[in-house]
This record gives structure tokens, C-alpha cells and sequence, in this order.
């Protein structure tokens, strides 16, 4: 039983000040209800929210909060800067969300998803922007989560301009596609977390964006990522609660066939069952 | 003086701090955070910080997102 508890051990991860032991992290966006939101939190046995900052309503009923349905002693929020096309109000949004974090003492408080995005059809980043943004983020003071392409050049580069880690999309943001580059992310993940090509193995490297399905997720993690940031796969899956569960799994699954090290793949077969002792005709002899 | 706050014009006929202003929206104890022309206005800093003809305010919350 001891063995059992052993080889199921999920590693605690470190992301600045937050250490996180479900390697999961789920967005808050696109539920039908609240209420559908906070089971499907629960169900995904993520630690990490992200959610997003918006203007407040001034003139109709403000009614319920995305807050009354969060709880912060459970959760760590990671606001993200969703929506911003440009540095200089990524960086803006970063500094309100922090302001909110603030307030309600959350530990991650100093911490941020940094989008910039090209356009809102692709949703895709625009580097230079993002890398912009990081820059300033991180000598504010910032934890830099950040959102970026799968191009491993730039995921050098924001690692180099101080992000606490790299996150890479598998395919655009909400499209479903899972991980549309396994070569790209691959690479990623060796140059970021393997010392033979200059990386640092506690380096943290989040697959972020695109993923649809459980197995999406599984491959994220088989391929050594170390963890996955989704939302739409949960909250537009018809039954999000048992979807959320599905990727929960997924996710640990991933995790250790990993770290158990896999077969290597070959062209041809290999028995199984021994041939000696058979007792029936083989081919060939 | 007229200022904007979240995109709407708002007429006001007396002196107005952050601060008078969050609680005319009822959001003085709210987790909200506050810019006036595209700079931050810490909490802290809401009963002294007064508003002047032409300030831009957005007054922001968290809401669901990925």
C-alpha cells in the first residue's frame, strides 16, 4: 500500500511563491453558471484559477460576483491580461490585477499570466509585445507567467527576459486542436529544462491553450511538460464536471508515464509471450 | 466638472475623491482596483486622490477567464 501511495506521488511544482501540487491549472471563463464553474473547479483538482480583469458594471444590477464563487483560501487566483493587444496595457492590466490580489491577500499576488496577443481572430501572441511586457513586468516586481507561441527561440527569449515560466500554446486559444506542434514543443521543453542545451530541469514549462481532450493533455505531460493551463475543453464540454474530472486524470496519467520512462518506439513487433516452449508451428522454422 | 468613468460621461456639481466616487457605486468595499488616466491609484491613496474635469476612470473587478 506504502508502494502504491509511492509510485501515484505527484511532485510539488514551484512557480515563484506558489508551490502547486496539482500540475492542472483551469481558467474561469465561459461557464453557463457560476455554479456549474465552482463544481467543475473542484472536479478538476486544480489549485490555480485564472481569471481575467474587466470593467466593473456602474449602471445594472451588479447581482453576483465571480468571487462569491471562488474560494480564495482554496484557490490561488493567476489573473491573466486577456485582451490586450499591446505592452503597455498588458502591463496595465497586470498592475490593477494586482491591486485586486491585494486586497484580498491572495499568494499570488504578484503574479500574472502576461498575454499580448497579434489579433483577436488567431488570439495568437505577438512577440514582440510579449516580450516587451515581460521585461517590464518582471523589473516591476512581477512573477511572469507567460503566454507564448510554440516557437522555442522565443520561449528562450522570454525565459531570458526573467519569466518565472514559459508557457506555450499547443494550438490556438479555444480552437480544440490539442498540440498541434509535438516537434516544436519538444523542442521547447529540451532547450528549456535539459542542462545539454543550456536549460535547468526545475525550469517550469506550462502547455497553454488549444488543448480539447483528456489525451490532448496526456501528451502535454508525456512529452515532459509540467503542467497544462486550459479552460473552453472543460467549460464547453457538454458535461464539464465529468469532463474536468477526465482532464484531472488525463493530467496525472501524463504525468507519471513520464517519469516512468517510456519504450522506445521500433518499426516491428516484439513478442510479448516467449517463443520457447511453444508447442506450435512457427513460421521460418 | 465632467469626467468619464468606464466609458460613460458623469456630470458632478461638487469636489470628488476616488475614494466619494467608489462609494457612489457602492464599490468601496468591493475587490476592485482603480486607474485615472491610465495610472494606478493604489487603495491607500482613494480619500486623498481627487478627481479633476477631463480624469478618465476605469474601475476594474475579476471576472471569469482563461
Amino acid at each position: 500500500m506504502a508502494q502504491q501511495l509511492e509510485v501515484n506521488l505527484v511532485e510539488p511544482l514551484q512557480l515563484g511563491p506558489v508551490t502547486i501540487t496539482s500540475r492542472l491549472i483551469v481558467g474561469t471563463g465561459k461557464y453557463e453558471t457560476y455554479e456549474i464553474m465552482a463544481e467543475a473547479l473542484d472536479a478538476s483538482g486544480a489549485e490555480v484559477v485564472t481569471v481575467a480583469i474587466r470593467r466593473e458594471r456602474l449602471l445594472d444590477e451588479r447581482g453576483r460576483s465571480l468571487l462569491d464563487f471562488i474560494d480564495t483560501d482554496r484557490y490561488t487566483i493567476l489573473p491573466n491580461t486577456a485582451g490586450c493587444f499591446s505592452a503597455p496595457d498588458a502591463v496595465r492590466v497586470a498592475r490593477l490585477g494586482r491591486e485586486i490580489l491585494q486586497q484580498l491577500d491572495n499568494p499570488g499576488k504578484d503574479w500574472v499570466k502576461l498575454e499580448v496577443l497579434g489579433d483577436k481572430e488567431t488570439l495568437l501572441p505577438d512577440p514582440v509585445g510579449t516580450l516587451e511586457a515581460c521585461r517590464e513586468l518582471v523589473a516591476d516586481g512581477f512573477t511572469v507567467m507567460c503566454y507564448t507561441s510554440d516557437d522555442p527561440i522565443m520561449a528562450v527569449r522570454i525565459r531570458d527576459a526573467g519569466a518565472t515560466s514559459v508557457m506555450p500554446a499547443g494550438s490556438p486559444i479555444g480552437c480544440g486542436r490539442g498540440i498541434a506542434n509535438h516537434a516544436a514543443i519538444a523542442m521547447i521543453l529540451q532547450m528549456l529544462k535539459d542542462r545539454d542545451h543550456g536549460g535547468n530541469p526545475d525550469y517550469p514549462v506550462i502547455v497553454d491553450a488549444g488543448v480539447g481532450t483528456p489525451s490532448d493533455v496526456t501528451i502535454a505531460m508525456e512529452l515532459g511538460s509540467d503542467g497544462v493551463l486550459l479552460n473552453t475543453g472543460i467549460a464547453h464540454a457538454k458535461d464539464p464536471l465529468r469532463m474536468a474530472a477526465a482532464m484531472r486524470a488525463a493530467c496525472e496519467a501524463g504525468y507519471l508515464g513520464y517519469r516512468a520512462g517510456r519504450i522506445a518506439k521500433r518499426l516491428f513487433a516484439t513478442a510479448s509471450t516467449p517463443w520457447a516452449g511453444a508447442i506450435t508451428h512457427l513460421p521460418g522454422e | 466638472m465632467k469626467i468619464t468613468v468606464n466609458g460613460e460621461e458623469l456630470t458632478l456639481d461638487t469636489p470628488c475623491t476616488v475614494a466619494q466616487l467608489m462609494r457612489r457605486y457602492d464599490l468601496a468595499d468591493t475587490a476592485s482596483a482603480v486607474e485615472v488616466n491610465r495610472q494606478l491609484v493604489p487603495k491607500q491613496q482613494h480619500p486623498e486622490r481627487a478627481l479633476a474635469d477631463g480624469d478618465t476612470v476605469e474601475i476594474v473587478t475579476l471576472v471569469g477567464g482563461g
